[in-house]
C-alpha cells in the first residue's frame, strides 16, 4: 500500500523519470501518429518496429564483441534499430515497386522475416559465453521500469523535434495526406514529405521500443490518434488531442506496469490506451456512438413529427 | 496508356475531352501535370515547360481520388489552393482564409465554409475542388471529370464559371462523359480511344463519323448514349 502511494504521488526519483518520458513518448507518438494514420500508412510503422530487432540483436552483438562483454548501450542499440527499421521498410517499397506485389503483403513478408530474423539472433546472443541478453527482452514487451534520466531526455528530445518538424511543416503534410495529387500539382515533393514523415515516425518508433517494446509500439502510435477522430473534425484540434491521449496513456501504462508486479509496460500502456479509445468511441462528441445515436433519434423524431402535419 | 498525342490546343477555349472508359482522358490530364510518366514526347504549357508554368495551372482531380472523411473542412480545402503560392514552412495567414471564403462564394458555397467535408453532398464536394483551382487564380484548367455524378444545380453552377473563366481568356481542358452535352458546353474537343483519334473545334470535329471511330470498338455509339442515358436517371 505504501509502495503504491510511493508510486502515484511521484514521490520516486525515479518514477519522475519514467513518468516524464513516457509522457514525452506518448506526446511525440499522438502528433506523429496522427499524420502516419491520415496518409494511411498505419501498418508501415508495424513493419518498421518489427523490422528493428535483428538491428537491435546485431548491434548488441557487435558491441559484445569490440567492447569486450562491457554490457550494453542503448545509443548503439537504437542505432542498430534505426539501421535495420529504415532497411526494413526500404524493402517493402522496393518489393511493392519492383513486383506485382501488393502494399500489405509485401509488409507481411517484411515484418515476419525480419522479427524471425531477430528472433534466430537473439537465441544465439542467449549462447554466447559471458554475454547478458536479458536486457534484449526489454525490447520486445517493453519495460519503462529501466527508463533511466539519459533515456528520458533523449525522448524528450526527440518530442521536440518532432513538434518542430510539424509545426514547421504543418501545411505540407495535411496536404500531402489529404490530396497527394494536388501537392505535386501545385509544386511541393511528396518524396521529400514522406522522407520526413516516416522519418518521423523511425524516430518516435525506436525511442518508444524500450519503453512499449517493439511488438506493441505501434498501438501507440495508432490508437491515440485514432481515438482523437472521435472527437473533432479539425486536423489541428485531432493532433493536439491525439498527443493528449497518447500522453496519458502512456503514463497511466506506466504506473500500472510499476504498481502491478510481473506487468511489461509495453502490455499495461496498450490495454490503458484501449480504455481511452473505449471512452472516445462511446463518449466522442463528433463520431462517438451516443452522438450518432442522438443524431439518428433527432433524424427519426422529425421525420415522424413530419409525417403527422 | 495513351498513345499517339499531337496536339495544340487554342488558348482562351473551353475544351472537351471525351471518349470511353479507359480511354486515356485522366491520363492525359495527369501527363500534362506530370503525374504520370511521359514516355516519350513532350508537353509544352503556353509555349514552355510544365516546371515553368507550374503556377499558371489549375486542377480539379477526380472526386473519388481522395478521403472525404478527412479531418478538415471546405474553407481549409479551398485554401489549399494557395499552399503553392504561400510556399515552403510559410503558414497560412488571415488574407489567404479571406481569398479562399470569396472563391467559396464564387460557387455558391460560402455557408458552408465551416462544415466537414463529409457532410457537403457529392455536388457541393465537387464545387468545392472547383473553389479550390479558382483560387489558384491560373491561366489553365485541367479538370478531370468534374460533372461525374453531380446534381443538376452543380452542373450549372460549373457551366457558368466555365463561362465566366472563357470571358476572362482562361483556358480549361474538361474531361467529360456525357455525350449529350459536348456541343453546348465546349468550343474545342478531343476525342480520346487509346490515341487521339480527332480534335478541334466542336462542330466540326464531333461529328457521328469521328464519335463512331473514338466508341466503335467497343460499343456502338448508340448503345454507349442509351446506356449514359439510363445512368443518369
Amino acid at each position: 500500500m505504501q509502495e503504491l502511494l510511493r508510486t502515484i504521488s511521484l514521490t520516486d526519483y525515479n518514477t519522475r523519470v519514467v513518468v516524464l518520458g513516457v509522457a514525452a513518448l506518448g506526446l511525440a507518438c499522438g502528433w506523429v501518429g496522427t499524420f502516419m494514420l491520415l496518409r494511411k500508412r498505419a501498418l508501415m510503422g508495424d513493419a518498421l518496429s518489427h523490422a528493428t530487432f535483428p538491428g537491435i540483436c546485431v548491434a548488441f552483438m557487435l558491441f559484445q564483441l569490440i567492447a569486450d562483454g562491457g554490457g550494453k548501450s542503448l545509443p548503439v542499440l537504437l542505432s542498430g534499430a534505426v539501421v535495420s527499421g529504415v532497411l526494413g521498410v526500404l524493402c517493402v517499397m522496393w518489393i511493392r515497386n519492383q513486383t506485382r506485389i501488393k502494399e500489405d503483403a509485401a509488409m507481411g513478408i517484411v515484418l515476419s522475416v525480419f522479427f524471425g530474423l531477430g528472433t534466430a539472433l537473439r537465441g544465439i546472443i542467449q549462447k554466447m559465453p559471458g554475454s547478458n541478453s536479458a536486457g534484449l527482452d526489454g525490447f520486445i514487451y517493453g519495460k519503462t521500469a529501466s527508463m533511466t534520466s539519459f533515456d528520458a531526455w533523449l525522448i524528450g528530445v526527440i518530442a521536440m523535434i518532432s513538434c518542430g518538424v510539424l509545426l514547421l511543416m504543418y501545411k505540407e503534410l495535411k496536404l500531402l495526406c489529404f490530396d497527394e495529387s494536388f501537392a505535386k500539382g501545385v509544386g511541393f515533393s511528396t518524396t521529400r514529405l514522406d522522407i520526413v514523415l516516416m522519418g518521423l515516425v523511425t524516430l518516435v518508433t525506436v525511442v518508444g521500443l524500450q519503453a512499449v517494446g517493439l511488438i506493441l509500439v505501434i498501438a501507440l502510435l495508432i490508437i491515440p490518434s485514432a481515438s482523437a477522430r472521435f472527437w473533432t473534425d479539425r486536423l489541428g484540434v485531432m493532433v493536439l488531442i491525439a498527443g493528449l491521449i497518447g500522453a496519458t496513456s502512456a503514463v497511466g501504462g506506466a504506473l500500472i506496469s510499476a504498481v502491478v508486479p510481473n506487468t511489461p509496460s509495453g502490455a499495461t500502456i496498450v490495454l490503458t490506451s484501449f480504455g481511452c479509445f473505449l471512452l472516445s468511441l462511446i463518449f466522442g462528441i463528433r463520431r462517438g456512438l451516443m452522438i450518432r445515436q442522438r443524431t439518428l433519434r433527432k433524424a427519426q423524431q422529425e421525420i415522424l413529427l413530419r409525417a403527422k402535419l | 496508356m495513351l498513345w499517339d498525342v499531337d496536339l495544340d490546343v487554342p488558348t482562351g477555349t473551353l475544351v472537351g475531352i471525351v471518349g470511353p472508359n479507359g480511354a486515356g482522358k485522366s491520363t492525359l490530364i495527369k501527363a500534362i501535370l506530370q503525374l504520370v510518366p511521359v514516355l516519350a514526347g513532350e508537353i509544352r504549357v503556353f509555349g514552355q515547360p510544365y516546371e515553368k508554368q507550374r503556377s499558371r495551372i489549375g486542377y480539379v482531380p477526380q472526386r473519388e481520388s481522395v478521403d472525404w472523411d478527412f479531418p478538415v473542412n471546405a474553407l481549409d480545402v479551398v485554401t489549399m489552393g494557395l499552399y503553392g503560392k504561400i510556399g515552403w514552412f510559410r503558414p497560412v495567414r488571415a488574407r489567404h482564409r479571406q481569398k479562399a471564403l470569396q472563391a467559396l462564394d464564387r460557387v455558391g458555397l460560402a455557408e458552408l465554409a465551416t462544415r466537414q467535408i463529409s457532410q457537403l453532398s457529392g455536388g457541393q464536394q465537387q464545387r468545392v475542388f472547383l473553389a479550390r483551382a479558382l483560387v489558384q487564380e491560373a491561366d489553365l484548367y485541367l479538370m478531370d471529370e468534374p460533372f461525374a455524378a453531380v446534381d443538376a444545380a452543380t452542373e450549372s453552377a460549373i457551366v457558368q464559371i466555365l463561362k465566366d473563366l472563357r470571358k476572362q481568356g482562361k483556358t480549361a481542358l474538361v474531361v467529360h462523359h456525357d455525350l449529350q452535352t459536348v456541343a453546348e458546353y465546349f468550343d474545342y474537343v478531343i476525342l480520346i480511344n487509346g490515341r487521339v483519334v480527332a480534335h478541334g473545334p466542336t462542330p466540326t470535329t464531333f461529328s457521328p463519323e469521328n464519335l463512331h471511330k473514338t466508341y466503335g470498338g467497343k460499343l456502338s455509339l448508340l448503345e454507349e448514349v442509351a446506356q449514359q442515358l439510363r445512368e443518369k436517371r
